[in-house]
């Protein structure tokens, strides 16, 4: 097993103008029916919760590394657990991808503060990906 | 310049968040290598289906489908958008 991380980090402002541009169409093209249930009274305030999530869907694709073809954002669904904190939820192609990958395991932390939010995600690996000269 | 690069221009000029002008923009440049983020790729991939009244499915969620005003052109050519040159 190999741990692989992911990183990824979201300006608020961005999300508030794509929510102001394109409004219901923005989320439900990127967000899941409860991830937008969960952020509408979430205490950081809407945008910036949907910013964390977003930030955290990114984090996962880097562990998924798709190499062209792009999991729907909605195949990845960050949830809130009773105790604050999120997990990772895939569906379909990105379901396909972490099987494919080898991936397991993965968990989650999220941040925001100064108009930015950040998600690191974490995963467990089959293959290794250390190299060695012969 | 045909309408659809007019439209897919003005799109890329309000939405893509380029550190380039648009007027230096070619058809082939890497709209990811000239500062298109993940998230900006969603609001152009909106600002199209909102221009050419399209909807791009599943199977067109690809970064070669955004990576430059060409690979744009036929994406929205295989949606059935049609293009007429001015």
């Amino acid at each position: 097993m190999t741990t692989v991380a992911g990183i990824d980090a979201v300006s608020v402002s961005e999300i508030e103008a794509a929510i102001a541009r394109f409004g219901d169409k923005y989320t439900r093209r990127v967000f899941s029916d409860g991830e937008v249930a969960d952020s509408q009274n979430h205490p950081v305030g809407f945008a910036t919760a949907l910013a964390t999530r977003f930030a955290a869907k990114e984090a996962v694709l880097k562990i998924l590394k798709p190499d062209d073809h792009i999991p729907s954002w909605r195949m990845i669904e960050i949830r809130d657990r009773e105790n604050g904190s999120r997990e990772v939820v895939l569906s379909a192609y990105a379901a396909e991808l972490a099987i494919a990958r080898g991936v397991s395991d993965m968990s989650l932390s999220v941040s925001c503060g100064g108009g930015m939010a950040v998600a690191a995600a974490i995963g467990q690996v089959a293959t290794s990906n250390i190299k060695t000269e012969s | 310049m045909s309408n659809i690069d007019v439209t897919v221009r003005s799109v890329i000029d309000e939405l893509a968040c380029l550190t380039v002008s648009l007027s230096s923009l070619g058809d082939d440049d890497d709209l990811y290598d000239l500062g298109m983020s993940s998230h900006a790729s969603v609001n152009v991939m909106l600002g199209l289906e909102d221009a050419f009244e399209v909807e791009f499915p599943d199977e067109l969620l690809r970064m070669d489908t955004f990576r430059s005003v060409s690979a744009i052109r036929s994406a929205l050519l295989a949606l059935g958008v049609q293009e007429v040159q001015s």
